[in-house]
């Protein structure tokens, strides 16, 4: 089905051209703990840029397809751009050591609704160490909030130190949990040295802009490259 | 060749079978399966009956037959939809990782004949035979795969003593090696009269039943 | 194991034999120009040569059979267009014979275009000690229309009261439609087939049987211990269940209809 660039800059296989010779889809995956706001977030982005983007959805659930219904039940997206892989109790596994079922939803939702300019896959709520393999997206974005506690960047984990955008959530929340601000982002800034890491509160009308943002900024960095 | 057999049958191997529970999840959600020793005859029930006819379909890729007709005894030997589906889809995604591993114009071939997925089996024994491996290795890997999935499944919907299910698939593997043999030999005589009417057939009530009802649930922890 | 069914057979056995066809000089009434009974096999006409509903024809079991080495066949014949109702008047039971070894059992069903064959025996039981080999081919043309019953009850009352375990059942059912291979399925249950009380086979249950319906109405079952599969094929849906006991496997079976 896809042409096969040989390696990217890590030395790993990349698919990046499809067999009709047009560049695919940029993926970028989210993850993050249970409750951080993933689909959240998902819901957000989808409404943010599905005027100027053709977009699509894939949902890791852990034992439902619950995520799937709730971007289904606020329409975010029509349903066929949307779908849900199942991931037999292991949410990880699914997107970073066996990924054969997210890439084959990712490229049904290509041909099916096709073409796309981004398809966002969501992980099934994990643990800090959940990341998302580079043979299945092209940049991940880790969600993590601050009712969470403010001791989670600090913490650290592949997924706090590693991902592409760490999304901090719910500053909302921040006075009632008693959490400080200041104190994650200079975690986040020991953990993650230039990569970025943004706060926000999706409860806010426009929260999900500074996101929405740096998506279309490696949307347009992958249509560059 | 030992090698390659071991990698095509490590469960680590990325081709979607981690998402599988082979009927275990509906077993256990009735209450049939609940302790090592109920694991261990649903283990060997399963081996017994679709292991044996989807090692025997592996067999006979591996030994040549032509997988169109391997395509129509799969089928034939599925009658449940729901498992049709999941053998399918799993053929697909173990296709992917084969065409990677051990580049063969056969498994292209095969890619774009069923877009929507060649049988799991006849996908395993295909990409056996990509890697020189006999037909007896790609016996052996299925019915291997036919009690590892299950197995690891239940450790995880259970909480098994991990240790105990691995105790139940080493007391499983001279079964595994005589479903494997039997397996071999009718591939053989399928090959050599190239008819699929040897290939074994056997199948359990209850696994169609538990694919089925499964499929249909909305709240479920595997795909299948 | 696929052993059970590569035990060589005794010498192919004249089978009973039922032809249907068309009455050549009256449309629409279908005659039986071949009913003979071979074996422990008797063939009674119950319904033939009328203007409405099918021929019907009753097996009946004149003797006790199988025992272990019998080899019993039938072989049914439904001619393009013709309609054809086969019942039995009692169960099947399967005995052990006078010397240890399986009993066979064959059937050829074959159903003509625009054809229908209702094939709807009573249960096969399978007593203590004895272990049948059952083998069903069934070819139908393209637009053959069926009806098929099977039943497989694990021993009678008796022989789990007296001897704990009941006989063995393997069979095979194959099934072309148009050439094309749609349904390929072996059950090996009873004593000696590995794992065929645990949890994936039949779990305790004591009787299988499904229906397969070929160009028919059909209806999905209500109960978890039936299901209905679509085949590959046409228009081809497999009923199957498992129950306690016969009476129950016959209410999941025609229940629904």
């Amino acid at each position: 089905m896809h042409r096969d660039h040989p390696t990217d800059e890590f030395g790993t296989p990349r698919v990046t051209v499809l067999s009709s010779g047009r560049r695919r889809a940029l993926r970028i995956g989210l993850g993050g703990p249970v409750g951080s706001g993933k689909t959240a977030t998902v819901a957000a982005l989808c409404r943010a840029l599905r005027a100027e983007l053709s977009l699509a959805v894939v949902t890791n659930d852990i034992y439902t397809t619950e995520d799937a219904e709730f971007l289904l039940r606020h329409a975010v997206l029509p349903p066929e751009r949307i779908t849900a892989v199942e991931t037999g109790c292991c949410p990880h596994t699914a997107i970073r050591d066996d990924i054969s079922a997210n890439l084959e939803a990712v490229e049904d939702l290509e041909a099916a609704v096709g073409p796309l300019d981004l398809v966002l896959l969501e992980s099934g709520g994990d643990n800090l160490t959940a990341t998302f393999s580079r043979g299945l997206v092209d940049a991940q974005i880790f969600v993590i909030d601050v009712a969470g506690g403010d001791k989670i960047p600090r913490k650290g984990g592949p997924g706090v130190s590693g991902s592409d955008l760490l999304v901090i959530n719910k500053t909302d929340l921040a006075p009632l949990v008693g959490a400080d601000l200041a104190v994650m982002a200079r975690d986040a800034k020991a953990q993650r040295g230039e990569l970025p890491t943004l706060f926000c509160s999706l409860v806010d009308p426009d929260g999900v802009a500074p996101i929405a943002g740096w998506v279309r900024e490696r949307l347009a960095r992958w249509r560059a490259h | 060749m030992s090698g390659a057999l071991l990698l095509l049958a490590d469960g680590r191997f990325p081709a979607g079978g981690h998402a599988h529970s082979g009927g275990a999840e509906a077993a256990v959600k009735a209450g049939l399966v609940h302790d090592a020793d109920g694991l261990a005859a649903f283990l060997t029930g399963r081996l017994h009956t679709t292991g044996l006819t989807a090692a025997g379909l592996a067999a006979a890729a591996a030994g040549g037959f032509d997988p169109a007709g391997l395509d129509e005894a799969a089928d034939a030997r599925t009658p449940s939809p729901a498992l049709r589906a999941t053998s399918r889809r799993l053929g697909r995604q173990l296709l992917r990782a084969a065409r990677v591993c051990w580049p063969d114009p056969v498994l292209d071939g095969l890619a774009a004949a069923y877009p929507g997925g060649a049988h799991q089996s006849v996908v395993l024994g295909l990409a056996a035979r990509a890697a020189a491996l006999a037909p007896a290795d790609a016996a052996l890997a299925a019915a291997h795969e036919s009690v590892n999935g299950p197995a690891t499944a239940c450790t995880r919907l259970l909480g098994l003593d991990p240790y105990q299910v691995v105790a139940v698939l080493a007391r499983l593997a001279p079964e595994l090696d005589l479903v494997a043999e039997a397996a071999t030999r009718a591939a053989a005589e399928a090959v050599r009269r190239q008819d699929a009417q040897p290939l074994p057939a056997a199948s359990a009530p209850l696994l169609d039943l538990f694919a089925e009802r499964h499929n249909a649930w909305k709240v479920r922890l595997f795909a299948s | 194991m696929a052993g059970a069914l590569t035990v060589p057979a005794p010498p192919a056995a004249p089978a009973a034999r039922i032809v249907a066809a068309l009455d050549g000089r009256e449309d629409q009434i279908t005659v039986l120009p071949v009913l003979s009974g071979a074996g422990p096999l008797a063939l009674r006409r119950l319904r033939a040569g009328q203007r409405t509903g099918p021929a019907e024809v009753a097996l009946v079991g004149a003797m006790a059979a199988p025992l272990g080495g019998d080899r019993i066949a039938v072989s049914v014949r439904v001619e393009a267009g013709a309609r054809l109702r086969v019942t039995s008047v009692a169960a099947t039971v399967s005995l052990p014979g006078p010397q240890p070894g399986p009993a066979w059992y064959d059937v050829e069903l074959a159903v003509a275009a625009g054809a229908v064959l209702e094939w709807l025996p009573e249960p096969v039981v399978a007593a203590a000690g004895s272990h049948l080999l059952l083998t069903t081919r069934i070819t139908l043309d393209a637009g053959a229309r069926l009806r098929y019953r099977e039943e497989q009850i694990l021993g009678r009352r008796h022989d789990w009261t007296v001897h704990g375990v009941p006989g063995r059942l393997t069979s095979r059912l194959t099934v072309r439609q148009a050439g094309r291979l749609i349904l390929d399925q072996q059950t090996d249950l009873g004593p000696g087939a590995p794992g065929w009380d645990g949890p994936a086979v039949l779990a305790g249950h004591r009787a299988a049987g499904q229906l397969l319906t070929v160009g028919l109405p059909c209806t999905a079952p209500s109960e978890e211990c039936a299901a209905l599969l679509a085949l590959p094929g046409t228009d081809a849906h497999l009923l199957v269940a498992v129950a306690p006991d016969g009476l129950a496997l016959r209410r999941l079976l025609t229940g629904p209809l």
